[in-house]
């Protein structure tokens, strides 16, 4: 039985691949912009942006799933997720796309904000634009300061992936799952967690080397 | 004619008025010191030409260019600030280097940016880059920091990064270089290295603005002194002049606090 749980562990590992690193290419720059937005001067602005991270913070992510997967289908009369595994992967992907940008923008807001405004100033008082001062000064410094708390997060999107099983997405919860329904084996599921501790285990050590690339400077 | 003519300038914060009817003139060449209490304004009348702050009231002019008009219509002076900034260069207190930066690319980091907004940048890209670059090494050997190019401002002293911060406020060649109290982040045995290179500055006749604690420095190395109080230029003149033999009764008060120490 071994070598048919590994593989159809190494399967659902792929999916939850994909749903880790597609979440991660949306909801980073998402999250920088609505980051950006929730500093805006323009109130209107300000308070949508405020609503909206309410919102998706406020209520479970499974929740959030649910209703992205299903309900265009009941509103609209017909699914726009396209049939099969692609179509409930998709969906996950959008659905913690906007829940993971929201809460990479709070901690995109308070490394912005924790970067001295001096270094505003200086870049101001040395004629750059705006855009050079965010692009040239103001990111690389707020990247060092939000390092460890995005690694928190983004471990924590490796686990909530699993999530994806309320809608049938084949993730690797779901294929160690399956295992113990149909054939009664309780052993698949701790073989599932190992899987899971490997992809964090990695995942830490890339964030170290992170930090210590930017040790640099201080 | 003065190379800046500041008239009337105010800065209300609310109700608060940090800045009252503040004028002068500086000549080119000279050194002007602004000395005064904490909260007498200094600062924000430096943030004002600077723009850092929009003053409420009163005009800035300088080679005779009004960079600066409150009476006139905000959008017309709003455009092109990021140019008239370039008239002034500023040295912070708190030094404000970029930290993810060598010395040398804290100095030239700005010129590199300017660099791409000239026509010939594409075709003459590497040319001009080393051309930057040697100016930036130039500065920085002026200072001092031959040897402390390559490091990055938490390798070096205060005295060090605030010599740093200069060379980096020198690097656009401004035409008046302001000074917010370069001093007083620093422990005592590092200012003189900071003040040293102030004063090599003056006798090369730089058109700096010098906000400072240190009233002997700015009797030795400024042209001109302004006294404030309360937002008011309360006595201004001679360097000497106001620091040995003040007019004002509110001046003798200041200066006599300040050498009892």
């Amino acid at each position: 039985m071994f070598w048919p749980v590994t593989w159809s562990l190494m399967n659902g590992l792929w999916t939850t691949f994909k749903i880790f690193a597609l979440t991660l290419v949306f909801a980073l720059p998402l999250g920088l912009v609505i980051g950006i937005l929730s500093m805006s001067k323009c109130k209107p602005v300000k308070w949508l942006i405020d609503i909206l991270v309410w919102i998706v913070r406020g209520t479970p992510l499974m929740l959030q799933l649910i209703i992205i997967f299903y309900g265009p289908g009941l509103w609209l009369g017909h699914n726009i997720w396209n049939g099969g595994e692609s179509g409930r992967i998709t969906a996950t992907v959008v659905a913690f796309s906007i829940n993971y940008a929201c809460y990479f923008s709070v901690i995109f807001r308070g490394g912005i904000e924790g970067v001295p405004v001096g270094q505003r100033e200086a870049g101001q008082v040395l004629g750059m634009t705006k855009m050079q001062i965010f692009f040239k000064i103001t990111l690389l410094q707020m990247i060092k300061r939000v390092v460890p708390p995005m690694s928190n997060e983004v471990i924590t999107l490796v686990k909530d992936t699993s999530l994806a099983r309320i809608i049938a997405a084949y993730e690797l919860t779901f294929a160690g799952y399956s295992f113990m329904k149909s054939d009664g084996l309780t052993w698949p599921l701790f073989y599932t967690g190992v899987f899971y501790l490997l992809f964090v285990g990695i995942l830490t050590v890339l964030f170290n080397l992170i930090e210590r690339k930017l040790d640099y400077f201080r | 004619m003065a190379i800046l003519e500041v008239k009337n300038i105010e800065k209300h914060f609310g109700n608060t008025k940090v800045l009252q009817k503040v004028s002068f003139s500086l000549e080119e060449g000279n050194a002007l010191a602004i000395i005064g209490s904490s909260g007498s304004g200094k600062t924000t009348l430096l943030r004002c030409l600077n723009f850092l702050e929009m003053p409420s009231q009163g005009t800035i002019v300088v080679k005779g260019e009004t960079l600066f008009d409150a009476s006139r219509p905000s959008k017309e002076w709003e455009k092109d600030l990021r140019t008239k900034r370039l008239h002034f260069g500023m040295v912070f207190q708190s030094f404000n280097l970029f930290p993810q930066y060598t010395a040398l690319q804290n100095v030239t980091l700005a010129e590199e940016l300017l660099a791409k907004e000239r026509s010939d940048y594409k075709a003459n890209r590497t040319q001009i880059l080393e051309e930057i670059k040697e100016h930036g090494k130039a500065l920085l050997a002026q200072m001092g920091l031959s040897d402390r190019m390559d490091h990055y401002p938490h390798q070096l002293s205060g005295g060090q990064q605030q010599r740093v911060a200069i060379a980096r406020a020198l690097a656009l060649k401004p035409d008046i270089l302001c000074f917010d109290e370069p001093t007083s982040a620093l422990d005592p045995e590092l200012t003189g290295e900071v003040l040293k290179v102030i004063r090599g500055l003056a006798d090369q006749k730089t058109t700096m603005i010098i906000v400072t604690h240190e009233m002997a420095f700015a009797r030795d190395v400024a042209d001109q002194i302004i006294f404030m109080d309360g937002g008011v230029i309360v006595e201004q003149g001679d360097a000497k002049q106001v620091i040995d033999a003040p007019k004002e009764e509110r001046t003798k008060q200041f200066l006599t606090r300040y050498t009892q120490g």
